[in-house]
């Protein structure tokens, strides 16, 4: 496929990989916020290319991760009504609650016999709140901004077409708080950032210059593919050889400086921003999107009723340090004992994206530790 | 500022066992694995369940015989290439294949929802008809039974099969060894995109479709070519991966693959990219892999090529000597990584 | 976060909001929306996430990639680092 196959090649990665161990001459510990790249690094073994310098660690990238564990419980609560068609990326089908007696995650719900769509759009399910006009239809609006555009525009669209029977039950999360709440913490071990190439598809990348000089780390806007990764390494591992801290833009092949301005229009319309609680991490301050007041009727905790509520995280598990990148998965003595996909205590061993879960199913043995398997490697 | 919960190296919260069956458990992935092997195997194990392969290898009064079951639960009930009756013929003709016997004799089970529409079943038992006869099968027993409304998602079907073994070879698991080439018998993933993409609504401009036929012909051809066959598994729910990892499982070997010799139809390839899923997983309902010594490997792609169903047969690995039971993949960047089970179905994904 | 891939416009219908394309990913087509994507047109390369298009792939940027990895091999020709630790 045209602008995806390219960024595979074997030859260039290598390349690039020698590349950066030519120019390193000490450690550095570079962390990506996002799960699409978490889940291209681990799926490529692309820490495995780089020089043993460079530490890749793996940030709260993963939206599904992140979202509040009350937020989970409603959605099952929601999901559970006979008058309710629940829609959702397949993300967040195997996310656990809180466990406080209602079934443990979405998948359960429709295993129970709710009506649990998976979606591929948030258009789908406006198209199935037309469809189904008995019924409420209630989507599952997660995502960073990248996903935002889509979400605004099917509540956008519900209203100009008098689609009343359709919500959205929101758990949008912003990138640039997290890093600075990631970069403010005494425990802070990073040193470089890559930013996330489709979130800043979206908005650009100037909100990340006053992160850049206020903390001094290099930020490159990386895409995801094998060579966008490296290549987006190699440019943060140059800065900080060179004692720079500036933003520069790897993925310019789809991110402009000022992003997609139709897409923030829409999203300044629809949203606006708030606090937001991340799982395993805490209160973010004017870190999330809730829906903007003229569009209140479309929140499926007003609409349903749904007051605040604190639940308790069952486990305790160390997702939160995972995700500031104080901990690698494997560091986690529960990790592949008691905490496997199959029976998970967190959400990062979850969902696809989670580092956790990355980890586990890429579960990479060095090449060094394995017999060779006939045809050298490299 | 972020508020960081004060962390302890313990996790002392008890594991979520479910109580309940979940969907996962037929899903062909972990669930489903750790259901047999603590539960089924156990209460009935005896020598030819524990063989573990697709069919159990019998001996009546001197003849070797292949018996097999399966049943048929897809929804949705139709889709682009087939349906749930062209799967209950070819899903247990394959089963019998993969032991090396010629498919001969199938029944055939059928629950029906109350209210479900004659057209439907009409056109089911016509798609097990034409399929029985290109198998070369005949349905020669079965039952009937309506369940109320509601309880039945339309159609269940279980298909039971007898097949004859003509040869003395000893296909299974079991003779899996080191050095053995591991052939792929076409390109995979259709089938669970084709499912996927009419299930989930998923829906492309041109359908792609199942690749669901009969494996037995490329098979025969094999055997009377006098092809040493180790082991035969035909690649059906949890994908290529899951076959192969029960066969590194059962034999205690490791598969090592390499990525850029498994085959994937540009078309579901680009299914993948869209919905975030890998191939390795997908369902394939005509696909089958081939275990043989390593001097075996080119007359074995050369012989499987003259079949439509197998003529894009090609060798994606062998079979090392360690860690046992895993499966590893060679990138396509060259380095080297675990291929694990997946623990449910493939979800399409936006992250 | 997130998955976009980039697939190729084979055909635009609509206006404004409700403006969509056909667009194919290696032979798969699917109708994502414009509406973020004004200034599209039919043959160009555009990022989707979600059946929406976030942004055109501009080719020249596209070839930067291996261009910077030229420029790397050129000045490693001329001139070995030599900073290994």
């Amino acid at each position: 496929m045209k602008y995806l196959d390219e960024y595979r090649d074997p030859e260039a990665a290598r390349q690039y990989a020698a590349s950066i161990r030519r120019i390193v001459t000490r450690p550095w510990t570079i962390m990506e916020i996002c799960g699409g790249q978490t889940h291209s690094i681990v799926k490529y073994g692309i820490d495995e290319l780089l020089p043993r310098e460079i530490t890749l660690v793996h940030g709260p990238g993963c939206p599904v991760c992140v979202t509040p564990v009350e937020l989970i419980d409603k959605s099952l609560q929601i999901a559970a009504r006979p008058d309710v068609i629940f829609c959702s990326f397949g993300d967040m089908l195997r996310v656990p609650g809180s466990n406080s007696g209602v079934a443990s995650d979405l998948f359960s719900v429709k295993a129970a016999g709710g009506d649990v769509r998976i979606v591929y759009s948030p258009m789908d399910a406006v198209q199935i709140a037309r469809q189904n006009p008995d019924k409420q239809v209630v989507f599952f609006a997660v995502g960073f901004e990248t996903t935002a555009p889509a979400n605004a525009m099917s509540v956008y669209a519900a209203k100009q077409s008098g689609v009343t029977n359709y919500s959205v039950l929101v758990s949008h999360v912003l990138v640039p708080p997290a890093m600075e709440a990631i970069l403010s913490s005494p425990a802070n071990c990073v040193q470089g950032f890559l930013a996330a190439g489709h979130v800043c598809t979206v908005m650009g990348y100037t909100e990340y210059a006053p992160i850049a000089v206020r903390y001094r780390v290099p930020i490159v806007v990386t895409g995801f593919e094998p060579l966008d990764l490296l290549q987006g390494v190699y440019m943060c591992v140059l800065q900080l050889e060179q004692g720079r801290s500036e933003v520069e833009n790897q993925y310019a092949r789809s991110v402009r400086r000022e992003g997609n301005r139709h897409a923030q229009d829409l999203i300044a319309r629809v949203f606006r921003v708030v606090d937001r609680k991340w799982r395993g991490i805490g209160g973010i301050p004017q870190s999330g999107l809730g829906l903007a007041d003229e569009y209140a009727e479309f929140d499926a905790q007003n609409r349903f009723g749904l007051g605040d509520y604190s639940a308790q995280e069952d486990s305790e598990c160390i997702s939160g340090l995972i995700m500031q990148g104080a901990r690698k998965p494997h560091e986690c003595s529960a990790y592949g004992k008691r905490c496997t996909p199959d029976h998970p205590l967190g959400a990062p061993m979850v969902s696809s994206e989670g580092a956790c879960a990355a980890y586990y199913r890429y579960r990479r043995l060095r090449t060094a530790d394995l017999p060779q398997a006939g045809g050298g490697s490299e | 500022m972020s508020e960081v919960k004060e962390f302890r190296l313990q996790c002392p919260a008890p594991v979520n066992d479910s109580e309940r069956v979940q969907l996962a458990h037929g899903g062909g992935g972990r669930r489903m694995h750790e259901l047999l092997e603590s539960l089924l195997l156990p209460s009935f194990g005896n020598e030819a369940l524990l063989e573990r392969h697709d069919g159990a290898t019998l001996k009546i009064a001197g003849a070797k015989l292949a018996f097999t079951t399966d049943s048929y639960v897809v929804r949705p009930l139709f889709f682009p290439g087939g349906d749930i009756g062209t799967l209950a013929i070819n899903g247990t003709v394959n089963d019998l294949a993969m032991c090396g016997a010629r498919p001969l004799y199938l029944s055939s089970a059928l629950i029906l929802e109350e209210g479900l529409p004659m057209e439907i079943l009409r056109r089911v038992v016509e798609s097990m008809r034409v399929s029985a006869i290109a198998a070369g099968v005949q349905l020669v027993t079965g039952d009937t039974k309506v369940v109320d409304k509601g309880k039945g998602d339309g159609i269940f079907i279980n298909t039971a099969g007898i097949g004859v073994i003509e040869h003395d070879i000893l296909i299974s698991p079991k003779n899996v060894r080191p050095g053995d080439t591991i052939i792929l018998s076409g390109d995979i993933g259709r089938h669970g995109i084709a499912i996927m993409a009419t299930r989930e609504g998923l829906s492309f401009e041109s359908a792609i479709e199942s690749d669901c036929a009969p494996l037995w012909e490329p098979v025969q051809a094999l055997l009377d070519a006098g092809v040493e066959i180790h082991c035969l598994r035909d690649l059906t729910r949890g994908g290529i991966s899951s076959g192969l990892i029960e066969i590194a499982e059962a034999s205690g070997v490791r598969c090592a693959i390499t990525q850029a010799d498994v085959p994937v139809l540009e078309e579901v390839a680009g299914a993948c990219e869209i919905l975030g899923l890998d191939p390795l997983y997908l369902a394939n309902e005509g696909r089958f892999a081939a275990f043989v010594p390593n001097d075996e490997a080119d007359r074995t792609v050369q012989i499987l090529r003259q079949f439509a169903v197998s003529g894009d047969a090609v060798r994606i690995g062998n079979v090392v000597d360690g860690p046992a039971g895993l499966v590893t993949l060679r990138t396509e960047l060259g380095t080297e990584r675990v291929v694990d089970m997946l623990s449910g179905e493939q979800l399409p994904r936006i992250c | 976060m997130c998955l976009a891939i980039p697939g190729k416009i084979l055909s635009i219908t609509g206006a404004e909001f409700a403006r969509t394309a056909r667009v194919s990913f290696g032979g798969i087509v699917k109708e994502v929306s414009l509406a973020y994507l004004p200034e599209a047109q039919v043959g160009d390369y555009a990022i989707v996430h979600v059946g929406f298009a976030i942004s055109l792939v501009d080719e020249q940027e596209a070839l930067q990639t291996f261009e910077y990895l030229k420029q790397m091999g050129e000045m490693d020709e001329l001139e070995p680092t030599g900073k290994r630790a």
